[in-house]
């Protein structure tokens, strides 16, 4: 940890609990909120981080979220213990789901997902292995930083 | 009389000008009960999206916009907390469910509801020149 990091915290996910299914995002949003980042940048990290929430939600037993910010950077990192992705390639095309009925009626599952959290990164690292995980790290360039 | 070329120029303004609505005109436009957010009814909405699908919300809504629904768990809720949709509006006569308006109610986003069907809940918002969220985004970008 560098001297100008601002926040180092670690989320926990637990796969398959649709109540809970997006706390952690918006917990991290309102903590981004409080600390002053400028709100597009707080959007973009707040989209990323419940679209991969719901991910480890849906497909995995349980996921760790990792997150770092300094006031030019920001890092996040999810790893799940899952089922993997079997194809990344197609999982990242828009449209493209392995979804079931239950998660299509959270009003998930629609095969936007990674595209979405793409979208808003400027770095998008994703590996899986099959019946183990799925790794997936995102960076966002916070710009100015912290509104002064 | 309207002449042609006044016409024309009379669209290309409305094309142009993004219009802003207050709550309190939207729910008279849907007929809606406020269900939430009675106090908040004077906030300034810049455009809509409509979707049951929470990825598109994400995807394609703007912050301070509508969300139109049909979705009634709190993950509607949710999705426009995160994405900074400013208030929603259930559609169809549905009502959200006890955990998305306690939600709502925690994270102080209003909650209308009309019994109008998405179709026309849209068309009638669209008249009256509320925007497309993804028309506005498209435009930023």
């Amino acid at each position: 940890m560098n001297d100008d990091s601002l926040l180092d915290l670690e989320f926990e996910i637990i796969g398959g609990d649709f109540n809970q299914a997006g706390r952690v995002s918006t917990r991290l949003k309102s903590i981004l909120k409080e600390v002053g980042f400028n709100p597009q940048v707080v959007r973009r990290v707040a989209i990323s981080t419940y679209e991969a929430e719901m991910n480890v939600v849906m497909y995995a037993r349980r996921g760790v979220l990792r997150f770092k910010a300094s006031p030019q950077r920001i890092s996040i990192v999810i790893e799940d213990e899952g089922q993997g992705i079997e194809n990344i390639e197609m999982a990242m095309k828009e449209g493209y789901s392995t979804a079931t009925d239950e998660m299509r009626e959270m009003g998930f599952g629609a095969g936007m997902g990674l595209p979405n959290i793409k979208r808003n990164s400027d770095r998008f690292e994703i590996t899986s292995e099959i019946g183990k995980g799925t790794r997936l790290k995102v960076t966002i360039i916070a710009g100015d930083g912290t509104r002064s | 009389m309207v002449s042609k070329g006044e016409t024309v120029e009379t669209n290309k303004k409305s094309e142009t000008a993004l219009v802003v609505l207050t709550l309190r005109e939207v729910k008279e436009i849907l007929n809606c009960e406020v269900l939430v957010g009675e106090a908040q009814l004077g906030m300034e909405i810049w455009g809509a999206c409509a979707a049951d699908l929470m990825s598109d919300v994400l995807a394609f809504s703007i912050p301070d916009s509508l969300l139109l629904t049909g979705l009634v768990n709190a993950q509607s809720v949710r999705t426009a907390d995160v994405a900074e949709v400013k208030a929603l509006v259930y559609i169809r006569g549905k009502k959200p469910d006890a955990g998305a308006l306690q939600l709502a109610q925690e994270k102080g986003i209003p909650v209308l509801a009309s019994n109008f069907t998405m179709y026309e809940a849209c068309g009638r918002l669209y008249l009256r020149g509320l925007k497309s969220a993804a028309t506005i985004v498209s435009k930023n970008e």
